[in-house]
């Protein structure tokens, strides 16, 4: 008995069952509470779909063996950089999906360019990428503070009415804002269904999987696996690594607009200091770890980590109406399995 | 009654996992006796060192059985220190020193002489005290001056060169009070040879003070040099003890070795080999492997013989296929087929028709967490850019032809396991080694490298593993450069056998060649005994 419950628990992996379990109770909880059901539904949804990319751009990162990606606010600001160049630019006819397509392609060039720069950075340093990322993400984002205020951004959307420099928020009302979401969607049952979103991320993520199956795909993953089994074989490890962490970046800054585009702002300066760990989070919480991870850990973890915290703001706000509950709550969940993974580090051998 | 010998080991048997490493040694030393112990690797030297010392692997695993006498008293050793309050002190191959430390601190290291100051009076701990540098220098001095080595004790050990590191570790050892037994391992191994006899000298010094010496070596006109008495263990067996004026380097070398099974293997085709093609031709190949350097080795391997390449642990036999096959950088040239062939260069060299089942079968040869069938395919997949298939303008793999293929492989060299995608870590090392041997034939190579294809695998495994290369060399006529640490495996299946020794080619023997020759050239003597016969 105890050892099939031992073995069963191995199976699913004792973050993924703790955090399944959680988000189990929670939807009891927000049942028994009467909250409304359909509203909470799509918020899940809606959420899922948000944060599904950025959380996929983990995958190119840890299959080619620089570790979960700290360092995604570099794709992030790309994302973000392309997305304002649209909008100054005034890209946003219905025809390039109201700036959505504009933006991707923009930050493009920027997120090929500084991927493949960060990541002759990180074969510089192997064996301490984790560290180093999170902190080169840190970096990015304060120089950016600069940029957002000195970069030559006109358009009076984006700018503070008064003074110099791009606003904390951007509002995409009356550009590719909620685009994806209305894309097809439709109510069921009073659970809203944003098909757009949710048939971009399927598609990213079948984009991927293809990938990874591909030639270059099972060259990076072997890199990853193993580099010294890769050099024996003639691959060249440091270059699957760049092609890797481009990869990552570019999903990253993808993610990143989609994100903003359903979230119905572009958020700059200190929004992306700590957007890296839910994404690093819900893959681990999916079951991958620092060196293994597959397209259905994003899924699931994306799920079950923002499906939780979605249920737990206003199930938290009901039993506990002052403070911020679910906030704390998020900060443990996401840095707990963060850490629980760190300890995992190297054991698998 | 004082008691005649400083350490006597009695039957000494130790097991690890089923596996007998020691089976049932003897050892005395006197003290004031240089007592010097040899063996290939794997002789079961440093286990019986191990079983002295009282190393915490020797008890993780069971213990051993036997009895241990020092100084004429019954002694049970359960760990290191133990060994060291009882007066026992080693001399490590690889130097346990501090680089940063001056040679003064590197001696007294963790014996530091301490004076009283007023923080540790207030605190009544003895980790505050003070450390008194002037007895601890003259203390360091004393030690010095016994080995002979003129240096200040005041310099720190960064600077120094190898040899002068070796006389401090020594140093440090005799600075223990009541030291009775120095044990030596391979303390040359790493010195040049004015620096080995200064050693030498060294060391016949602190045995005429009468301390007990033991000295674990494998050059064996060292051991005639240094020795009173030596011990000669052969698959942890004592094959003999000999005293230095009753024995000779040709002897030693034959002890050594000795034949321990019947050769099985190959017959008759050893005659024509000289007829065939040379099919790789080395010429003075340098390759920067560390540990394992390369020196300018010239070897003509013919078409369809199975070549080994053997000698001891360090000589530089692991590097020549790590460096014809890119792992290492490598200078020199290689011909296959007459053709040269680009040094450095991997993919190159899987191109050309080689391929390589590496020595470190965990660590280059395997995907741990991968499938038995990918592991199988990758290289292919990325050099030949064999089992893909169209999907559009993307290449996918292709899932079918791979497991058919992976199940072929399976099949023909009977690996063991529940299915192609099963992770190669939950294999056995034999089966492991056949997935590795799996991925080198997928390859379609013309010519097999494959290092220490044995080590770490059962006995049964083995002969599996060694059948298995006769096997693809008899039936596809494919050749096969083995490199192996272990000699009876190269002459049971190999045409010819290359043994290297000091990065260099000492000889090239025929598997029925006599158990002197190739002691001779493992140990390095066989030239120089060639050109004394010759005078």
């Amino acid at each position: 008995m105890k050892d099939t419950l031992r073995k069963f628990v191995k199976s699913i992996g004792l973050p993924r069952l703790i955090i399944t379990l959680m988000f189990i109770g929670i939807c009891i909880a927000a049942i028994v509470l009467k909250l409304p059901f359909g509203m909470l539904a799509s918020d899940v949804i809606r959420r899922f779909g948000m944060f599904g990319i950025l959380a996929l751009a983990m995958v190119p990162s840890i299959q080619c063996g620089t570790g979960p990606n700290f360092a995604l606010p570099i794709g992030i600001i790309c994302g973000l950089l392309g997305s304002l160049m649209a909008i100054e630019f005034g890209l946003t006819s219905k025809a390039l999906g109201y700036g959505f397509i504009s933006a991707i392609l923009i930050s493009l060039p920027f997120a090929i360019l500084t991927g493949w720069a960060y990541g002759l950075m990180l074969n510089k340093i192997k064996g301490s990428e984790m560290l180093v990322a999170t902190y080169t993400g840190f970096s990015i984002v304060s120089f950016m503070q600069i940029g957002w205020v000195t970069l030559p951004f006109k358009h009076p959307e984006m700018i503070w009415p008064i003074g110099k420099g791009l606003r904390v928020t951007v509002s995409l009302d009356s550009t590719f804002g909620e685009f994806l979401n209305k894309f097809w969607g439709f109510s069921i049952g009073g659970v809203y269904i944003p098909t757009g979103l949710l048939l971009f991320f399927f598609g990213c993520c079948l984009l991927v999987w293809l990938f990874s199956r591909s030639k270059s795909g099972i060259e990076m993953y072997t890199a990853g696996a193993n580099p010294k089994f890769a050099a024996a074989s003639g691959i060249n490890v440091d270059k699957n690594r760049v092609l890797g962490t481009v990869l990552s970046t570019v999903i990253g800054a993808v993610g990143i607009i989609v994100y903003s585009l359903s979230f119905g702002y572009l958020q700059l300066y200190l929004a992306p200091l700590y957007m890296a760990f839910p994404a690093v989070a819900a893959v681990l919480i999916g079951g991958a770890s620092t060196s293994k991870v597959k397209i259905s850990h994003v899924l699931i973890g994306t799920f079950l980590f923002q499906g939780m915290l979605t249920i737990a703001v206003p199930v938290a706000n009901q039993l506990f109406p002052e403070g911020n509950l679910s906030e704390v709550l998020r900060q443990i969940v996401q840095n707990g399995i963060i850490l629980y993974a760190l300890t995992k580090v190297g054991r698998e051998a | 009654m004082e008691a005649e010998y400083v350490l006597q080991m009695k039957n000494i048997e130790k097991e690890y996992y089923g596996n007998r490493v020691l089976k049932g040694v003897d050892l005395s030393v006197r003290p004031g006796e240089i007592h010097a112990l040899v063996g290939e690797n794997g002789a079961g030297k440093s286990t019986l060192m191990n079983v002295l010392f009282g190393m915490p692997v020797i008890h993780s695993t069971g213990g051993f059985s036997g009895e241990v006498y020092f100084g004429g008293e019954k002694v049970d050793i359960k760990s290191p220190l133990e060994a060291m309050e009882l007066g026992i002190g080693m001399v490590h191959q690889e130097f346990m020193l501090v680089p940063e430390f001056t040679i003064t601190e590197n001696i007294k290291i963790n014996r530091e002489i301490t004076k009283d100051n007023f923080l540790s009076r207030a605190f009544k701990n003895k980790g505050l005290k003070t450390l008194d540098r002037k007895a601890m220098s003259q203390d360091a001095r004393k030690a010095l001056d016994r080995v002979g080595l003129g240096v200040e004790e005041w310099v720190t050990v960064a600077g120094l060169p190898v040899g002068h590191m070796q006389f401090v570790e020594i140093a440090r050892e005799i600075d223990k009070t009541g030291l009775k037994l120095l044990v030596f391992d391979e303390p040359t191994a790493v010195l040049t040879e004015s620096e080995a006899d200064n050693l030498i000298a060294g060391i016949k010094r602190l045995a005429e003070s009468g301390i007990a010496i033991l000295f674990i070596t494998h050059r064996l006109n060292e051991v005639l040099q240094a020795a009173d008495n030596i011990s000669i263990l052969r698959d942890g067996e004592l094959v003999g003890t000999r005293r230095k004026e009753d024995t000779s380097v040709t002897e030693l070398a034959e002890l050594m070795v000795g034949r321990r099974i019947d050769i099985n293997g190959k017959e008759g085709q050893a005659e024509d080999s000289e007829k065939r093609e040379i099919i790789l031709d080395i010429r003075n190949l340098h390759v920067d492997m560390p540990g394992e350097r390369v020196k300018g080795v010239n070897l003509e391997i013919y078409e369809g013989e199975i070549f080994g390449i053997g000698g001891l642990a360090g000589q530089g036999k692991v590097g020549i296929a790590n460096g014809i096959m890119g792992l290492y950088p490598a200078k020199g040239e290689v011909l296959l087929k007459g053709e040269k062939l680009d040094l450095n260069n991997t993919k190159g060299a899987l191109n050309k028709g080689l391929a390589f089942v590496s020595e470190d079968r965990r660590g280059v040869g395997l995907l741990l967490d991968s499938s038995i069938e990918l592991n199988i395919v990758a290289t292919t997949m990325h050099v030949k850019n064999k089992y893909f298939k169209k999907l559009g303008f993307l290449n996918q793999m292709d899932i079918r032809s791979i497991r058919e293929h992976a199940n072929r492989m399976i099949k023909e060299l009977d690996i063991r396991c529940t299915g192609p995608q099963q992770l190669t870590r939950q294999l056995s090392g034999g089966n492991q080694q056949k997935v590795c041997i799996a991925r080198a034939l997928t390859l379609d190579p013309n010519v097999l490298f494959v290092s220490e294809p044995t080590r770490g695998i059962d006995i049964g495994a083995k002969k599996l593993v060694l059948d298995l290369l006769v096997k693809l060399n008899k039936e596809l006529g494919m050749t096969i450069v083995m490199t192996s640490s272990e000699l009876i495996e190269l002459r049971s299946i190999c045409d010819r056998i290359a043994i290297i020794s000091g990065g260099k080619v000492e000889g090239i023997l025929r598997p029925d060649d006599s158990d002197r020759d190739f002691g001779l050239m493992m140990a390095g003597e066989y030239k120089k005994m060639k050109e004394k016969e010759a005078m």
